[in-house]
């Protein structure tokens, strides 16, 4: 292999992007989340694994807010997330969100979905929103695609436009939550080519997902999470060669043939 | 081995006889099950009773042009009821001179209407169009300036009042519907509570006995000496009345809208406004366009109404036509011709209700 990445993060250059200190969150009675500690720092691309119910999707969702702490603390780009809406506005604008099923908007053209942000959130002029919208519509490869519909695109490239659109809002980290489990299996090389590539672009990820050559390939980091708990945490040589937590092992051994 | 080649014969077929053409569509739509030919069999013989008679009675022995007089010598329709009567059926008690006001206005509002119609004539201009147009119908009805003889609003009637009422009832419950569909899903307690009992108080209690409440019970409320048009306090009625059933409407298309088109919205950082304006309205309303011109139908209808406080809208002015010693008895040709213009007004909001459904590929 000429170019495995190096998964080795200096840590010691720069400060975290994110920081979450003992943060907790209930859904009813039901501990979702239960003392989440949790430092990323820039430039550092995390996976995040483990199984259903995990808690690692609600995880992701509440450092942008779609979901609600209730104990703890949250700070995201020196911003600590409170019920203060401009700041969640504020974090939101610098924080990119890929989803699962690829929310994008079925009324508007994929450029049209790429421009919206710029436009209204960062008050860009039309046309240089325009502009880096195909910038990164020609990076993810459907430039050709940019008058049509969300519907008129398969799967695979309806991901790569979400992709682009969070990108187009220049953010500081970007968050996956299962970018590839709603796709069909031979469009899932596609995003993680996409994925990949702006990984050796430097960008901050979190990435909820259970390909694991994604992980060894291009993570420094890999989390476990199981029952709302970060069980294990390591680089992904250590973590899949070497599982400490017996949870992480039986977990490995079920989806690693 | 010689290479196989397959040979494709044409064929310049052409379908059955029976499949096509007339033939066919009449077996394909009128006797494509026994069930079906008995039924077309049973309504043509109805209509082979029932439409010579009508025609007779409609057409070939109708008056059209005549005084009263001639009326009660035949034995077939009176559409001079109408003809005799038009003027006042359509602008009752708008004094007779000025009549070319109304008229103009009217015809104001149909253009306005048939460019709204078309989607090619959708842009800003057409809304200043309406806004000019709407002062401009505004000033010809009311009068006062340049030298127009000034017009009690207590004189409007007929038809124009008919238009007024619905124009502006559809339009502005519309937009207030939205916002209390908004409201009612809002976070905030006290706003959502208002709006639930806004929205179920209005819609417990019927049009009539709101139109009551603006013409007996309001003025009671107001201080000595102060006076609202009664037109204005009705209009007002209606449009409160329909509001709260557009909002209910457009509540559930509110709820048609995935979980996930909400939260990309937020993830992008728009603030609720934007949310709403840009990703979730335009979505959600264009779903529930069905229904709701559903609703504006049946408000055009429902200002019909108006007739019980006292106000000449078309419905009143024809009935007052018929009260009238010398037309009495010939009701059946004038609210046939009723019939015909609120048909008339349904159906091209239907009709605009498809179309927009098309040009927006819902």
């Amino acid at each position: 292999m000429t170019e495995q990445t190096a998964n080795t993060f200096d840590a010691s250059s720069s400060e975290p992007i994110i920081e979450i200190i003992d943060m907790h969150k209930w859904y009813g009675d039901f501990h979702v989340l239960s003392d989440i500690n949790l430092s990323v720092e820039r430039g550092e691309r995390i996976v995040i694994c483990g199984p259903s119910g995990s808690g690692k999707s609600t995880l992701i969702r509440c450092i942008n807010r779609l979901e609600q702490h209730q104990r703890g603390k949250i700070i995201v780009d020196n911003i600590e997330l409170s019920n203060d809406l401009k700041n969640i506005e504020k974090i939101r604008a610098e924080v990119g969100m890929v989803f699962q099923h690829f929310n994008l908007f079925p009324h508007l053209t994929i450029l049209e979905n790429l421009t919206l942000g710029p436009i209204w959130v960062r008050k860009e002029p039309k046309k240089e929103a325009e502009e880096t919208a195909m910038y990164y519509l020609n990076k993810v490869q459907i430039a050709e695609q940019a008058k049509k519909y969300p519907g008129q695109l398969s799967g695979g490239q309806q991901q790569r436009v979400a992709i682009a659109r969070s990108l187009c809002m220049k953010p500081k980290v970007m968050l996956f939550d299962e970018p590839t489990s709603a796709l069909d299996p031979e469009m899932v090389k596609e995003v993680l080519d996409v994925m990949i590539d702006l990984a050796q672009e430097g960008m901050t990820m979190l990435v909820v997902s259970h390909e694991m050559g994604f992980a060894r390939s291009v993570a420094h980091r890999v989390l476990f999470m199981d029952s709302g708990q970060i069980v294990e945490q390591n680089t992904p040589e250590e973590f899949f060669h070497n599982p400490q937590n017996e949870r992480t092992q039986k977990f490995l051994s079920q989806i690693l043939h | 081995m010689s290479q196989q080649t397959t040979q494709h014969r044409k064929y310049e077929a052409r379908p059955p006889i029976a499949s096509v053409g007339v033939i066919g569509w009449i077996r394909q739509n009128l006797f494509n099950s026994p069930l079906n030919s008995v039924l077309t069999i049973i309504i043509m013989a109805g209509l082979v009773q029932l439409l010579p008679p009508v025609t007779k009675w409609a057409f070939i022995d109708s008056v059209w042009f005549t005084s009263a007089d001639v009326c009660k010598d035949t034995s077939g329709a009176c559409w001079s009821v109408i003809s005799q009567n038009l003027r006042f059926i359509l602008f009752g008690f708008y004094p007779y001179d000025e009549h070319w006001r109304p008229i103009t206005s009217v015809l104001i509002l149909f253009g306005l209407f048939w460019l709204s119609y078309y989607r090619q004539f959708w842009s800003k201009k057409l809304l200043y169009g309406w806004l000019v147009g709407l002062v401009v119908m505004g000033v010809l009805m009311k009068g006062g300036i340049f030298g127009l003889v000034p017009v009690e609003t207590t004189q409007w009637s007929g038809i124009s009042l008919t238009l007024l009422l619905s124009l502006f009832g559809l339009t502005a419950a519309y937009p207030l519907g939205v916002m209390l569909a908004l409201g009612r899903r809002s976070t905030l307690p006290a706003v959502k509570t208002l709006c639930v009992i806004y929205i179920e108080l209005i819609r417990g209690v019927p049009l009539i006995s709101l139109l009551f409440m603006s013409s007996v019970m309001f003025p009671l409320f107001l201080p000595e000496g102060v006076t609202i048009d009664k037109i204005l306090r009705a209009q007002v009625a209606i449009i409160l009345f329909t509001a709260a059933y557009i909002a209910e409407v457009v509540r559930g298309g509110l709820q048609a809208i995935p979980k996930g088109q909400y939260e990309a919205a937020e993830a992008l950082g728009l603030e609720y406004g934007l949310k709403m304006r840009l990703i979730i309205l335009p979505q959600a309303l264009k779903v529930v366009i069905p229904p709701t011109v559903s609703i504006l139908i049946s408000a055009f209808k429902d200002t019909s109404l108006v007739i019980i406080i006292g106000l000449f809208d078309i419905m009143k002015t024809t009935k007052t036509t018929l009260a009238n010693p010398e037309w009495m008895g010939f009701s059946t040709e004038a609210y046939i011709f009723i019939a015909i213009l609120y048909f008339l007004g349904c159906f091209s909001m239907s009709n605009f209700s498809r179309n927009l459904e098309k040009t927006l590929k819902t």
